[in-house]
């Protein structure tokens, strides 16, 4: 069973007690935006096969929003971080650099 | 290849059936091929086969990284339906349902299909005015369903519990020529049919990159070495967003895990197959007896082929309010398969950015029902660049606004 650690709480929280929200650190594109941005915030998705970034949040539990950095490959979780953020932390990077290593995600190298 | 008959049987029967040969060939990858599938499961092999008797189109490869059949089209619960609310999606439902109904005389391969009617309980007052709706729409579109009463549900079904404590029983859409087929022999007979034809089934190769020119397809790159082609379709279900960054594209879809159990076997209790959707759960019983159930896919991506326990419980822990009878069952295997999930939860069979690159994807939770008519669509969007069955599956409709939306006739158990 998936067991992720809420940042907020700290609470080591399995599954049942969370709700996944999808991936992680869109940009949002609204009005005045051109439909190319538009359908890729509402459906283009990385949908990588590996290293993944989430929303999850803590819905049985203080509720909040936060960050998972996940493998989708081997269900390996590399950690958890804050909602307030538009990237994934350096610490969560360095992690996970060290275990797939030549990994790369959009303009983060 | 021998052709399947009584005659054949008596034939090997006298000679201990020492004389049954293999039933498809084991090639080698040649240097080019006029058209490559990648994915050599039900929709790939029918896409196959339907490109060589429709459109006389024989000089393919179907590229499988494992075995053929052994993904999605060998792990799903081999439901056959076409009750959809939406025109463009009961068309080529109904069209597959059409082609099973003659499929092994078509083959010379017994898939078994059983139309056994296939009913979909309404246990809220949404879901009874959801299912009336659908049963008006298939009349228009020549699909054959009905709403019943829940007397005529028990009577179909006797180990119904009509008057679960949660959910009652208020009615069901019932799809008569519904049913089941066994889904392994779909893809075997596909495989045979297409074997016959010259066509080469090649297992155990990986494709590891898509070569291409001016916005043109050259090639694929595998595991058994590169190989040319003029035309490429993409049929690979769960594996649609690795296959499209290998050419350079992104796909509005996400790879989830869907899962599925059986029981032990016991006694024939239940000839329908029951669909429950507002519990997230369908069942029918196997010609061994076994009790076949399926329930609802993860939340989050997963490309493992396991999903979460509790997803399991939930299903089971629902099916038993509405049959008390499965209660002390043991339950055999539990697995999961790979889903595409798009955004409007129907498929895309469509062109790609880059020239002569097909794509079937995005049938998520319910694409073994409609692997012939899949086939048959792509096959003729293949060879003549459209097809009026798959002509609203275009992977422009996301950015146009035309969704096929059936997430509200059928979000989950699909």
């Amino acid at each position: 069973m998936l067991i992720l650690k809420c940042p907020y709480c700290g609470i080591e929280a399995d599954e049942t007690e969370l709700s996944p929200g999808g991936e992680a650190h869109l940009k949002r594109y609204g009005p005045g935006s051109s439909d190319e941005e538009l359908e890729g915030y509402l459906f283009s998705r990385e949908n990588p096969k590996g290293v993944h970034f989430e929303r999850w949040r803590h819905v049985y539990g203080c509720g909040k929003w936060f960050h998972a950095a996940r493998c989708t490959a081997t269900l390996e979780v590399f950690g958890t971080y804050s909602a307030q953020t538009f990237e994934p932390p350096k610490e969560i990077i360095k992690i996970i650099k060290v275990k797939r290593p030549g990994w790369k995600w959009r303009d983060l190298s | 290849m021998k052709r399947y008959s009584v005659f054949a049987v008596a034939r090997e029967a006298l000679r201990y059936h020492q004389g049954w040969g293999r039933v498809w060939k084991k090639p080698e990858p040649k240097k080019k091929y006029e058209a490559i599938i990648i994915g050599a499961g039900g929709h790939g092999l029918a896409t196959a086969y339907y490109l060589g008797k429709n459109h006389g189109l024989k000089n393919v490869a179907i590229l499988e990284k494992g075995w053929l059949g052994g993904g999605n089209t060998g792990r799903n619960t081999t439901i056959i339906r076409s009750n959809y609310l939406q025109d463009a999606s009961a068309a080529i439902y109904e069209k597959a349902r059409s082609l099973y109904e003659t499929m092994s005389q078509d083959l010379n391969y017994n898939v078994m299909f059983s139309p056994r009617g296939v009913m979909m309980l309404a246990q809220t007052q949404h879901e009874i005015r959801g299912y009336k709706r659908t049963a008006q729409a298939n009349a228009l579109q020549g699909v054959s369903t009905e709403f019943i009463s829940p007397e005529k549900v028990k009577s179909l079904v006797p180990i119904i519990n009509i008057d679960g404590p949660r959910y009652p029983v208020l009615g069901a859409l019932w799809q008569s020529r519904g049913g089941t087929a066994r889904h392994d022999a779909v893809a075997w007979g596909y495989a045979r049919a297409c074997s016959e034809m010259g066509m080469d089934i090649i297992q155990q190769c990986e494709v590891t990159g898509i070569r291409q020119k001016n916005g043109q397809v050259l090639g694929v790159e595998t595991s058994k070495g590169s190989i040319d082609c003029e035309k490429l379709g993409i049929v690979v279900a769960g594996h649609t967003g690795v296959l499209a960054d290998m050419a350079g594209f992104r796909m509005p879809v996400e790879a989830v895990a869907l899962q599925a159990l059986v029981s032990e076997p016991i006694k024939p209790c239940m000839d329908v197959v029951v669909m429950a959707n507002t519990v997230h759960g369908y069942m029918s019983q196997s010609d061994k007896g076994e009790m076949v159930i399926g329930g609802g896919a993860d939340g989050y991506n997963n490309y493992t082929q396991r999903g979460s326990f509790h997803h399991v419980e939930e299903t089971v822990r629902a099916l038993i309010e509405t049959f008390p009878i499965i209660s002390r069952l043991k339950m055999l295997r539990w697995w999961g398969g790979i889903v595409d999930m798009t955004g409007d939860r129907s498929p895309i069979l469509s062109k790609t950015p880059v020239k002569n690159i097909f794509i079937n994807c995005g049938w998520g939770t319910g694409g073994f029902k409609a692997i012939p008519g899949s086939g048959w669509a792509m096959a003729e969007l293949i060879a003549k660049g459209h097809s009026s069955l798959t002509e609203e599956f275009r992977l422009n409709r996301f950015k146009e606004g035309q969704f096929i939306d059936e997430s509200v006739a059928a979000g989950v158990a699909h």
